[in-house]
């Protein structure tokens, strides 16, 4: 054993490898994958920009057997599937393959385990033997900052558009596929648009105001386009920890599961989460005071989703018969009288906000998806799901933990058991 | 509710354990109706139950027909049938055979559910952590070793309650274990297990609301035990009702529900074509065939111990008793380490019991037996060895040590799996260096396997046979056994055959020792010379795949399950003692073993103590304690070497001062522990009489137990509930209990937030907790790290509730406040400096405890430090020495104020030769999971050892003692180095 005396000898941290700007030539960026329609888009806006990545694909039992094998066991569940979406995937690449790759993964910053993640992704990488990999955070929070991925202006234009896209694509095709006429329909829209929208920013295209302008109103009128039969179907929304909500990975491919059992299923777009986190600086200036610049950065940023925001509502009401979305400006709101907005670790006052705004807007059933353990969830999901009922009654809501032991008959079957207490709702509302 | 169609229906109610069906004419009157277990054999006990409908002549040619259950799902997709989801299926069932019911609770085999009827129908069921069901007390009869219908009567005879943790399955039976190694009667441990099924439906399930009025008891558990209705009963202070047909009430609301017509003959085509998908997980068979089989039994048939007879041999003898907690192991072994006598039983809850007939067998059998020295080791090591007068004990970990080191002197690496626990130990230069036993969390022991098996309706041996073979194993992951079972459920309907999940069962078994318990990553990390024992690795199957998932041929004994008891031998030996001590014949005859029970009046514990008296009252020994005061004439180890009973004599010592604002009450609880000074001192200057709810203790749990919304929160937040409804019991009418997003900065990390739990929970009371509506709750966000601010921001919330209140006023306050936490902090690490130098003076060893402020509240910690210092060491925490280092760099996102400290303590830790540390963690703690980690590599990337202990709303002491003195015994090794047999 070996005793020091002294003080300098001891060197716990271990220098990780950086991202540098001669990488961005030749390296592949993977990324994990968590909302189809927004990543695939997204993929392309960051290739436009002179950087090369890839989404990750694979799925499966072996993901989590990787994760299970490299990062701690009690850590959130989406931790463990990123970290073994990773390494699975650089498994099955050529070992001199792997020396030309960097991964990127989000890191909010925040009071939460989450902000954790990256840290556990290196640990797991020594450990699987990937130590010469660099690991880059794609945060707001000036954590990490490496100098091969830099926010330069048309980045951020190209990814904000293509993030109002998706949040656009992902909304309509939610409203349309419950109801088409006929099968397959609303998939055949998504598919023909993601692949445009594709190409668009290929040509380095796509992201400018009049595009956006265009591209939103053609997006419209295909969707309206396709034929629907008119039934009655319970609404169900998706709420929760933001990877479990969005990552079919993550949550058994709950949305397919909702829909297939004959729900109309709305999940709330990636931009309130956005909103949501730039919101926080501007309540944080507020409560804590501090540097009056950062509120004002992130006001601007809201008031740049707002204008985006804007015209998907106008564009849905003038080219469409479909309900519009909220504007965010509602929905922050919603939580008042259940969550103080200091709230805001993890998905904090804005899944209070989401659940009481679903309900209001007419879909009473609630699937809450967290992972198992979910920290900020005890009291921002679980925590105020009485309140909620208490005002409102006719809410339904369900918790569903995710984890990598939880079977989905144990989570299907409790699924199953809010929408029979939907349905039965419904056939009220009907005899009314 | 579905429109009802007057015509005849059948509900068929497909469960985790039993099917159950009924018949309802067109009046929805019940006809027919019939349960039976299926033991997984869906299809056929379908085909049999439709057979016999058919041939009733009750049915008309069509009738409705539809199915639920919670093994139903698959099944009805598959045949295209019509699903009702079972809870649904019960609210249905209740509206109509007993309106007016407010309130179900139905307990099924493997689910629990409660449902609140009328206005606010809501319906819950268990999650994925889940326990207190059918199939739990199922299991926890096979413990108890009675029939699943005679714990009924059991418990209708008990005098006493004990804590049994309520959250699931393991955790319960490792607090079943002691209670019947202490040999407290069945009918109490009967009626416990009662009460912890009652517990964990109401914390569970009800989440804050309350079951009141018109309550219904359904399903099977609590239709055939009338105990199990009382117990809940008296918990909910209700007189519930068991109607009739209460095991059939999803049978019939799926029969309501049906809505599709069949004809009997057009079902029994269904199902008879059915056959399920085919389509689960699976990894490659164990033994491709025969042959490998052979080569794998020829290669483990070396190591070998010989066994050679006792009769005829006068020579020396030493024996080893290992009194584990299922099972008591025997050996006696000669000059030359063969094994001359060995015996394996099960304990039956009663060591002592069963040690004296084998001792007794020995003597008449062996009149001239020459026992040179006799030792003890395992759970029941001290029972064991006061009882029978042995020469000495040793802790477990070192006994199976000492007996791998016998078949491979080099090992690195062993794994003992056994019926109740698995323990891991790392070896390093000839020392232990690191020991992983299984939390209460993970299963997958042998009893794991025992359970299945029979479960299924083989026996263990036979189960593990069938195995070896399976061509297409169940890949089940690695959880606990609650988790197992929806899994195997889930497996079978998929269509897994018994030998697939026999094969898969075993084969999770491993995985759950290597990736939870061990956590291992690769080969490497466990060494080349790894040694397998106990008793599960007899089961071929799991010795397979255990050498297959590491890759590796590893030893295992002949003697595997005996191992423990061989170590003890070989300890006993080591003694060079000329005649052991242990009782002799005669005495033998006069043995007898009393037990009286009694409650430890020494501390505020309250321990519940068992008192074994041996033979003519000479011999005591007592167990159940918390800590050493009752065995040791009511000294226990030194407070004055203990920081924690300073801590909490020192939080105690802020007294209420009569002021001139009134009162205002602070919860005692989570970040409070380190905040009172703050508090008290900024709000007694204020002119506030400052009351604090005081220490916690159970009871003060369950006073807020039913308003907690999340059970897998961690038990000091559950805490808090019951200090809340405490203070307002006690009348108190202004709660301050402030979120704080962000701590003290302490400038140690980048930056300095609170966890989640501890920011935000003051929310948690307010949407939770109904009482509140009486008093008020100031609860507003305050940023205590921002000395400048602070004042302006108190002023603006405490105006709102005191006019008259200037802000000059708080501004005294609040630098009163500061300095007095600086005093504090202060104050402790003079303290800790105080400790360290007295032990270093005596020459005690320190320890580190680590944790959070809060783990040294006594309910939190189960006593844990005074069991620690009763080893005669001295306890600091992190606030002791924390502030000797600097800010430096870790590999995590240093961001927590607490989790700062911990850091900095293990790197000071390092360069100290008499200083360990030990991590309280609580179960369910998020940040641990990252901070653990992080702590241990710091420590052990620097030669320390590296202990954490979990703890939650109930603490196995026992498993933790062991721990303890694996860990002492492990620090003594390393400064001498393990001597030579």
């Amino acid at each position: 054993m070996s005793e020091l005396d002294n003080d300098d000898d001891i060197e716990v941290k271990i220098d990780h490898p950086h991202f540098t700007k001669e990488m961005r030539k030749d390296y592949l960026i993977l990324i994990p994958s968590m909302l189809d329609i927004h990543f695939a888009i997204c993929e392309d806006a960051l290739k436009s920009c002179g950087y090369n990545v890839e989404i990750c694909k694979n799925k499966g039992p072996e993901v989590v057997t990787e994760g299970l094998k490299y990062v701690h066991n009690d850590t959130c569940y989406p931790a463990l599937l990123v970290a073994g979406q990773f390494i699975d995937n650089l498994n099955h690449r050529p070992k001199e393959e792997t020396h030309k790759i960097v991964l990127l993964i989000t890191q909010t910053g925040g009071g939460c385990r989450a902000s954790n993640y990256i840290h556990l992704l290196r640990k797991a990488l020594i450990k699987a033997g990937y130590e010469y990999i660099p690991v880059v955070s794609l945060n707001a929070s000036n954590l990490e900052r490496d100098s091969g991925l830099q926010f330069t202006i048309p980045l951020i234009t190209r990814l904000s558009a293509a993030i109002v896209y998706g949040d656009l694509i992902m909304y309509l095709r939610n409203k349309t596929r419950s109801y088409e006429t006929n099968k397959g329909d609303t998939q055949k829209t998504v598919d023909k648009w993601v692949a445009i929208l594709r190409d668009q920013f290929n040509h380095k295209k796509g992201a400018s105001w009049r595009y956006v302008k265009k591209n939103v109103r053609d997006i419209c009128k295909d969707f309206d386009a396709i034929p629907l039969t008119k039934v009655i179907k319970p609404k169900v929304g998706v709420v929760g920890e933001i990877y479990i909500k969005y990552a079919a990975l993550g949550n058994n491919d709950l949305e397919e599961f909702l829909v297939s059992e004959g729900a109309e299923v709305m999940v709330p777009g990636l931009c309130g989460f956005i909103n949501y986190c730039c919101y926080n600086g501007v309540y944080d200036h507020l409560i804590y005071g501090g540097k009056r610049i950062a509120s004002m950065v992130n006001k601007f940023v809201i008031h740049y989703i707002a204008r985006r925001e804007n015209l998907l509502i106008k564009s849905i009401k003038k080219y469409t018969s479909i309900t519009p979305m909220n504007p965010f400006k509602e929905t922050k709101d919603k939580n008042e009288g259940i969550l103080d907005r200091g709230t805001k670790m993890g998905e904090g006052w804005l899944l209070t906000a989401e659940m009481v705004e679903l309900v209001e807007m007419g879909y009473k059933n609630i699937v809450c998806a967290q992972p198992f353990g979910c920290l900020p969830n005890h009291i921002c999901g679980k925590g105020v799901m009485k309140k909620i009922k208490q005002e409102h009654p006719e809410a339904n809501i369900v918790a569903i933990d995710y984890d990598p032991s939880a079977t989905r008959v144990n989570q299907e079957n409790r699924i199953k058991l809010m929408l029979s207490v939907a349905r039965e709702h419904l056939d009220d509302e009907f005899e009314i | 509710m579905p429109t009802i169609y007057r015509r005849m229906r059948i509900g068929l109610d497909i469960g985790s354990t039993t099917i159950k069906y009924t018949l309802v004419d067109e009046d929805g009157k019940i006809v027919a109706k019939n349960y039976k277990r299926h033991y997984s054999h869906i299809k056929e006990n379908v085909l049999e139950i439709l057979k016999s409908l058919k041939e009733s002549n009750l049915l008309e040619s069509d009738f409705l027909f539809a199915i639920s259950g919670s093994a139903g799902m698959g099944i009805a997709n598959d045949c295209k049938i019509n699903f009702i989801q079972e809870v649904y299926a019960t609210k249905v069932a209740a509206d109509i055979l007993i309106p007016g019911t407010d309130c179900v609770i139905e307990l099924g085999g493997e689910d629990a559910k409660i449902l609140f009827l009328g206005d606010q129908l809501e319906v819950r069921m268990n999650g994925s952590c889940a326990g207190g069901t059918g199939a739990f007390i199922d299991q926890m009869a096979t413990l108890l070793d009675v029939d699943i219908s005679e714990m009924n009567g059991l418990a209708e005879k008990s005098t006493k309650l004990y804590p049994i943790a309520s959250r699931c399955g393991v955790f319960a039976k490792s607090d079943i274990q002691p209670l019947l190694n202490q040999n407290v009667s069945k009918n109490d441990i009967a009626a416990s297990i009662f009460k912890a099924v009652v517990n964990q439906t109401i914390g569970g399930l009800a989440q804050g609301r309350d079951i009141e009025g018109q309550v219904a008891y359904l399903g099977g558990p609590l239709t055939f035990m009338p105990e199990l209705r009382k117990s809940f009963d008296e918990s909910l202070h209700i007189q519930g009702i068991c109607p009739d047909n209460s095991l059939y009430f999803v049978a019939f609301g799926a029969a309501q529900c049906a809505s599709e017509t069949y004809t009997i003959d057009k079902l029994i085509d269904i199902f008879t074509q059915y056959t399920s998908s085919g389509n689960y997980n699976y990894q490659p068979p164990l033994f491709k065939d025969q042959k490998e089989l052979d080569e794998f039994r020829e290669r483990h048939a070396k190591d070998n111990v010989d066994t050679l007879p006792l009769e005829g041999y006068d020579g020396p003898l030493y024996m080893g008793v290992d009194s584990g907690s299922t099972t008591l192991k025997v050996v006696l072994i000669d000059d030359e380490l063969n094994i001359r006598f060995s015996s394996y039983h099960t304990n039956k809850g009663n060591p002592v019991g069963i040690f004296k007939e084998i001792l007794t067998e020995l003597y008449e059998k062996y009149p001239n037996i020459n026992i040179k020295a006799a030792c003890s080791t395992g759970y029941g090591e001290d029972l064991v060895k006061n009882a029978f007068s042995l020469d000495g004990g040793l802790v477990e970990t070192m006994a199976h040590f000492r007996a791998a080191k016998h078949f491979q002197k080099d090992v690195d690496f062993i794994i003992d799996i056994g019926g109740q626990d698995i323990k891991c130990f790392k070896v390093e230069n000839g020392v232990i260096s690191s020991i992983f036993l299984n939390e209460a969390c993970s299963s997958g022991c042998g009893s794991f396997l025992q359970t299945f098996a029979n479960a299924l309706g083989y026996d263990i041996e036979e189960f593990a046979k069938i195995g070896l073979f399976a061509k297409r194993p169940v890949d089940l992951g690695s959880r606990c056994t609650v988790f197992m079972n929806s899994s195997v459920k889930q497996a079978q309907k998929d269509g897994a055959t018994i030998e697939d999940i026999s094969a898969g069962l075993s084969i999770s078994v491993v995985k759950n020792a290597l990736y939870k318990v061990i956590r291992a990553t690769t080969v490497e990390q466990l060494g080349k010379h790894v040694v397998v024992q106990g008793g599960t690795f007899y089961n071929e199957a799991v010795l397979r795949a255990f050498e297959r998932e590491l890759g590796l041929d590893v030893v295992c004994p002949n003697i595997a399950g005996l191992m423990g008891a061989y170590g003890a031998a070989l300890y006993a030996k080591s003694l060079k003692l000329e005649k052991s001590s242990i009782i002799g014949q005669d005495e033998l005859k006069d043995f007898k073993h009393t037990v009286r029970y009694s409650t430890c009046p020494l501390c505020e514990n309250r321990c519940n103590l068992s008192i074994n008296s041996f033979g003519d009252n000479k011999r005591q020994y007592i167990s159940g304690n918390q800590c050493e005061k009752p065995t040791s004439g009511g000294k226990a180890g030194s407070d004055e070497l203990n920081i924690y009973e300073y801590v909490r004599k020192k939080l105690d010592s802020y007294k209420p001062v009569k002021g001139k604002r009134g009162r205002i009450a602070l919860p005692m609880v989570l970040n409070n522990y380190e905040l009172i000074p703050f508090w008290h001192t900024f709000f007694t200057s204020l002119g506030f009489e400052v009351v604090t709810s005081g220490q916690s203790s159970h009871k003060l749990y369950t006073l807020g137990q039913h308003t907690i919304p999340s059970d897998t929160v961690c038990y000091p937040a559950k805490l808090v509930h019951g200090h809340i409804e405490k203070l307002i019991n006690d009348g108190e009418k202004t709660i301050f209990y402030p979120c704080m997003t962000y701590n003290i900065d302490e400038h140690k990390g980048d930056n300095h937030y609170n966890c989640p739990i501890v920011a935000y929970y003051p929310e948690n009371i307010i949407n939770n907790v109904k009482a509140l509506q009486n008093v008020t709750f100031i609860s507003d966000f305050i940023n205590i790290s921002d000395h400048k601010r602070f004042p302006t921001h108190m002023y603006q919330i405490l105006k709102k509730h005191y006019k008259d209140i200037t802000k000059k006023e708080i501004e005294e306050a609040a630098s009163k406040a500061y300095q007095e936490y600086d005093n504090h902090l202060k104050d402790l690490y003079d303290k800790g400096q105080e400790i360290i130098h007295k032990c270093r003076q005596e020459g005690k060893p320190i320890i580190v405890l680590a944790g959070r402020p809060y783990h040294v509240d006594k309910e939190v910690n189960h006593g844990i430090d005074k069991l620690i210092s009763s080893f005669g060491v001295g306890i600091v925490n992190e606030e002791s020495i924390a502030y000797e280092e600097g800010k430096f760099g870790v590999n995590v996102l240093n961001q927590w104020t607490y989790h700062s400290r911990l850091y900095a303590a293990a790197k000071h830790i390092i360069k100290q030769k008499d200083m360990n540390l030990i991590q309280l963690v609580s179960f369910g703690c998020g940040l641990d999971a990252i901070t653990s980690d992080e702590t241990k590599e710091i420590l052990e990337k620097n030669g320390k050892i590296y202990t954490q202990i979990k703890i939650d709303e109930i603490t196995n002491l026992g498993t933790v003692r062991i721990r303890l003195r694996s860990l002492f015994e492990a620090l003594k090794q390393k400064e001498e180095g393990l001597e030579d047999e």
